[in-house]
């Protein structure tokens, strides 16, 4: 069975600025997976809650507003409680270089920071998705 | 070699393009008088000065007044925030622009749960008027006019400022700046909103008319198309929003009974600057003629001032690159270029670190230093719209104002922008630009310099302001004593005296917010009030 990537793209804590989550959400869609979009202002129970209920392979997390360093660690350790170790996270946003050693220490796979293309991040799914 | 290229161009034979501005509109090889024989100097032009203003609005543009140099900033905590203040001011900044963090802008405080991690992030942190007497200390309101971007919770921080005025004996009267208060572009484009479109609409013909009677020199809105333009519409979509949210304000003020000449003349707006210099410049040009004929045409206004549109630009922030982050002073100064070439009052420019963080403050002089060099070092200064007449421009001026006209009859077809909204028809076009703008990146058919062509593999570090991790205690800490030390009791009848305003139809909101304001009355206790009495807006996922 090749079943379909399952992503759920997330824009947790209070920024609004959503450009960047609907460019890749519309991405991912292109290129077959499907996507749940969680919509603004989840927490990271909202989004752990989501990736639980949708039986997702991946979540793409989208911060641009500074707070990744407290969201970020926050939804990890939740996934851990919720045995979801198998769901890859990404992230993207405005990710500051010396952030990015500390996000993958919490288990995050790969951040993408501005400039980053769609096809770039649509391959590194791709290739390093853990299908169920 | 050199003879083989000059025989391609004696032939005519170009590259192959596509040759698009950067909103993807085709651009001919060359303009000639044919293509503005439908331009009537005097109907379409005129002196700077003149009605329809599309050279300008004075007739000695900036040799009578220079633009404003208003740099956005704020950061940390009142006190962080204070100082830059006063530190931008000794360089040459002529006003004040406050950004507030993303607490203050979803009107919560530092205290609240969903505050954790953005507390003084991304702009100062505001939680009661405590911390805007600290914002302001030792800078006297009726010498300088300020700026706050705030929008669902305008009348609330507008109120603090209004009080923070009281307190230095500062007549209202006096007090010059403006609010940003412009909801509509929040629930298209940034998605910064609280409260669902109809109170929201009526907090701010509440501030128009308060201003008009109370705060006659403040500009009582700034209608946006900064943050439409950000999140990806294309140059043609952000004049046309803009400008059509601004009918919008105008059709709901006149409907709660204000005459349009009270309020109008107190409009401002607010536009990007993109890389694009001639569609950009075209842009501010068309926008004065438009709105020249949407105020005598549509309104039929009788002050003069009334039809005049005065803008504020930014930079795009959208357009830097964290790819060899210096290359953005260039781009921030071609913007800025063309924000003086289109005729703008005030300019923010951005600093070349804003896509990794906040500025730093060497990176926020050099931006400061762009405007100075414009204004002091180019020349462009001298004469007033000096590409007027120029076969394109007037030609890109022409085709946005069409351009413009045709989606006002769109969104005249669906009952204004409100209903615009919820159907999710803006959101949509600005989307389907964003994507299409990625997408020719991507193909390369658009180069951006560093991110898809001439890249580096190594860049050496730059640094980078980093925000006081003590920031959010402190803050914490000190609205934690506030709430001890206030009198609590006059806190809770100014918030039930604002739940009745609140609740009552055709009660103007600004006296009962400036009353909780001056007991101290939180930002987040305000709006929890409102909340319970408005709702909440939650946006339809289209």
């Amino acid at each position: 069975m090749n079943e379909k990537i399952r992503v759920i793209v997330a824009k947790p804590g209070l920024d609004g600025h959503d450009r960047g989550a609907k460019v890749i959400a519309r991405a991912f869609r292109d290129a077959g997976f499907e996507v749940i979009y969680t919509g603004l202002r989840q927490t990271p129970e909202q989004v752990v809650y989501a990736a639980l209920q949708e039986d997702a392979d991946v979540i793409g997390i989208s911060v641009l507003s500074g707070a990744h360093m407290t969201l970020c660690p926050r939804i990890m350790e939740l996934m851990k409680k919720e045995r979801l170790d198998d769901v890859m996270v990404v992230v993207g946003g405005i990710i500051p270089d010396q952030d990015i050693p500390k996000l993958k220490e919490c288990g995050v796979a790969e951040v993408f920071q501005p400039g980053a293309s769609t096809e770039d991040i649509v391959a590194y799914v791709r290739q390093n998705v853990r299908k169920k | 070699m050199a003879k083989d290229v000059s025989d391609r161009v004696g032939k005519g034979v170009e590259r192959t393009g596509p040759f698009t501005t950067v909103s993807g509109v085709p651009i001919d090889r060359l303009y000639t008088p044919d293509q503005i024989r439908d331009l009537d100097y005097a109907k379409d032009l005129a002196d700077p000065g003149q009605p329809p203003y599309t050279r300008g609005i004075y007739p000695t543009m900036y040799r009578g007044k220079q633009w404003t140099m208003r740099q956005f900033s704020g950061f940390g905590t009142a006190a962080d925030t204070n100082e830059r203040f006063h530190y931008l001011l000794k360089h040459g900044q002529d006003g004040l622009s406050v950004a507030f963090h993303l607490p203050t802008l979803m009107g919560l405080d530092s205290d609240d749960p969903m505050s954790e991690g953005e507390v003084g992030r991304c702009g100062v942190a505001i939680d009661s008027l405590a911390d805007m007497e600290t914002l302001f200390k030792g800078l006297p309101l009726d010498k300088i006019s300020t700026s706050m971007t705030t929008n669902a919770p305008a009348t609330i921080l507008w109120s603090m400022y209004l009080v923070v005025a009281e307190k230095q004996g500062v007549d209202w009267k006096k007090l010059r700046g403006t609010i940003q208060n412009d909801i509509l572009k929040e629930y298209i484009a940034q998605k910064t909103y609280i409260f669902p479109p109809r109170p929201s609409m009526k907090l701010i013909v509440d501030t128009f008319e308060f201003g008009s009677k109370h705060v006659p020199q403040w500009n009582t809105i700034s209608i946006s198309g900064y943050h439409i333009r950000e999140a990806g519409s294309t140059a043609l979509q952000e004049l046309a929003f803009t400008l059509y949210d601004g009918i919008e304000y105008i059709e709901w003020a006149r409907r709660s009974g204000l005459d349009v000449d009270e309020f109008a003349p107190r409009l401002s707006f607010f536009f990007n600057a993109h890389n694009d210099l001639f569609e950009e410049i075209a842009k501010y040009r068309a926008a004065r003629k438009i709105w020249y004929k949407i105020m005598t045409e549509r309104f039929h206004c009788k002050n003069p001032r009334s039809a005049i549109l005065r803008f504020h630009t930014q930079t795009a922030g959208c357009s830097l690159t964290a790819q060899q982050p210096y290359n953005n002073i260039v781009r921030v100064a071609i913007q800025a270029l063309a924000a003086v070439l289109g005729g703008t009052q005030s300019l923010h420019t951005n600093s070349l670190d804003e896509t990794l963080a906040l500025p730093t403050e060497h990176a926020a002089r050099i931006a400061l230093r762009t405007q100075q060099i414009l204004a002091h070092e180019s020349g462009i200064t001298n004469t007033a719209d000096p590409l007027g007449g120029s076969y394109f421009v007037e030609r890109l001026t022409l085709d946005m104002e069409k351009g413009c006209w045709d989606y006002f009859e769109r969104l005249d077809a669906m009952g204004g922008m409100v209903a615009a909204i919820e159907k999710g028809f803006p959101q949509r076009e600005i989307h389907d630009a964003a994507y299409e703008y990625q997408k020719a990146i991507e193909r390369k058919e658009k180069i951006i310099v560093g991110v898809n062509e001439f890249v580096m593999d190594e860049e050496p570090p730059i640094d980078i302001l980093l925000i006081d991790e003590s920031v959010p205690r402190r803050q914490v800490e000190q609205l934690r004593k506030l709430r001890e030390t206030r009198d609590n009791e006059r806190v809770r009848q100014t918030l039930e005296a604002l739940r009745e305003a609140a609740a009552t139809h055709n009660v103007n909101m600004m006296p009962s917010i400036l009353d909780c304001v001056r007991a101290y009355t939180t930002l987040g206790e305000i709006c929890a009030t409102l909340r319970s009495v408005y709702g909440v807006y939650e946006e339809p996922i289209f």
